[in-house]
């Protein structure tokens, strides 16, 4: 059947079946392989994505569901320049990752938090994450970086 | 740099042994099926008419199915481009009617204003990408007997509505993933009469985010109603002794002394019979607190 979509901000069409998954999709048709598949059980929120503007795992959505729809991934969030984005750039100066295999999906899950919620508290930041699994860094950086993309001091959170 | 030997990858086996069909993170783990997506509920209940069709809601529950091969439709139909089945509104008489196909977020966010104990339900289904997703019809459809949300219909009282009649809670549910509802019936909207003060608390377990045990407590001008999920072999129940205490006191107190007969409870490696037995009174007494 055939799909098409805007995906960061680029119309594309394409041809799959019914039980095409919108990460399978991304990633086998587009090339879009930012978007990590770790459960593909709607665990780990690996594959989160934005959907008309909200988070959605794209493992657990079918291709065909996302049709006319805004899709945004990870390959969208940096600048035009290639410059990381604020929250991208925040990972990487407060350490948010180690293996990287969370991170796509952690900053598209913090991406859609700060659009609702600009300046979360560290408890709110934490609980938002509740769908998003990382198995290296104890989450801690993860949330001090998010805090900080939302512009906030985080010097009092200890890097523990 | 050059790893040495790798050990062999699991999907390399796997195909070896099936002859080419790898069951790992790819759509090929799911059956084939064909995909529609009306947008009137009489298209939908029309395309539902087809054999082995089945309803798609926020697919939360359905696609996981899908993929452990639990279910092989011929065509599902999606519910979510149906505009008349999203959303939620207060009626004349002060009810809450929300729309089937309507995402957990969205009764979070459009219900905190009228009935905050049920958006604050929805809020806390698994986490913000299901609740972006998942609906109250798929959810009390599916009546899994951790689920959140037929303790807050069950709890309030609410009427089931489907394409072909209207069901009370009271008469609904039927057990572990059981409802009344026949092949091809589907949940268009679900209406809450709203309560004088209303509470769930959940018991989080945290691997599934589902409730261990929840209860939801709901005191009306005639009466108290108290729903528990999470804890009965027999899915979503009232607790009519609980109930009737708490019509003579609406205090935690009240309820003192009163237990649960773990015998049916539900027993796995999160919780035994008689763990979840006396989670209820625990959490029945923290519902009652909190409606206060
Ligand atoms: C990680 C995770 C955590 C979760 N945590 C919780 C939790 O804490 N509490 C909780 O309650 N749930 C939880 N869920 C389940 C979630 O709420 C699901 O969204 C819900 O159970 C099913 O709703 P759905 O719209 O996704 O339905 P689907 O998965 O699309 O469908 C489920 C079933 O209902 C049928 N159906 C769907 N819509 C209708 C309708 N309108 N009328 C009739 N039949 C219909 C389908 O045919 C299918 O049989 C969780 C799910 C995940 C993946
Ligand atoms: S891959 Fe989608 S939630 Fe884990
Ligand atoms: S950085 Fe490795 S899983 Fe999160």
């Amino acid at each position: 059947m055939k799909v098409s979509m805007t995906v960061n901000g680029r119309l594309v069409e394409g041809d799959v079946e019914g039980r095409t998954l919108l990460s399978g999709f991304l990633r086998d048709q587009l090339s879009l392989t930012g978007t990590h598949v770790g459960c593909d059980t709607a665990q780990c929120g690996a594959c989160v994505v934005h959907v008309d503007g909200v988070a959605v795992k794209s493992c657990n959505m079918l291709a065909l569901e996302a049709d006319g729809a805004e899709v945004g991934t990870i390959e969208g969030q940096a600048h035009a320049d290639g410059s990381l984005s604020v929250i991208q750039q925040a990972f990487q100066d407060h350490h948010g990752l180690q293996c990287g295999f969370c991170t796509p999906g952690m900053v598209m899950s913090a991406a859609a938090l700060l659009k609702d919620n600009p300046r979360p508290t560290e408890a709110e930041v934490r609980k938002y994450l509740e769908g998003n699994l990382c198995r290296c860094t104890g989450y801690h950086n993860i949330v001090k970086a998010i805090m900080a993309a939302s512009g906030q001091d985080v010097s009092h959170i200890a890097a523990e | 740099m050059r790893l040495g030997a790798l050990p062999p990858d699991p999907r390399d086996i796997y195909s070896q042994m099936k002859g080419g069909s790898a069951p790992f993170g790819k759509e090929d783990e799911m059956y084939s099926f064909d995909f529609e997506k009306p947008s009137s509920i009489a298209d939908a209940v029309a395309a539902l008419g087809a054999e082995d069709a089945q309803a798609l809601g926020g697919g939360q529950t359905l696609i996981p199915t899908l993929k452990q091969r639990l279910a092989a439709p011929s065509v599902l139909v999606s519910l979510s481009g149906i505009a008349e089945m999203r959303g939620v509104c207060v009626e004349d008489d002060g009810a809450l009617v929300i729309g089937g196909a309507t995402p957990h977020a969205i009764v979070a966010a459009e219900a905190a204003g009228s009935y905050p104990a049920l958006a604050a339900l929805a809020g806390q289904i698994g986490d913000p990408a299901v609740r972006n997703r998942g609906t109250i019809g798929g959810s009390v459809a599916n009546n899994d007997p951790a689920a959140c949300y037929p303790a807050g219909v069950l709890g309030s009282g609410a009427t089931i509505v489907t394409n072909t009649r209207q069901v009370a809670a009271d008469d609904f549910f039927e057990g572990m993933f059981a409802t009344v509802l026949e092949e091809g019936e589907i949940i268009t909207s679900v209406r809450f009469p709203v309560p004088q003060a209303a509470s769930y608390q959940k018991f989080l377990q945290p691997a599934s985010r589902f409730a261990l045990v929840g209860v939801y407590v709901a005191r009306f001008a005639d009466g108290v109603r108290v729903a528990v999920t999470g804890a009965s072999e027999d899915g979503v129940f009232r607790w009519t002794e609980a109930e009737a205490a708490l019509n003579k006191e609406f205090r935690p107190d009240a309820l003192t002394g009163l237990s649960i007969n773990p015998a049916n409870m539900i027993a796995d490696l999160h919780g035994s019979k008689a763990y979840r037995a006396h989670l209820v009174s625990v959490m029945t007494k923290r519902a009652v607190m909190a409606s206060l």
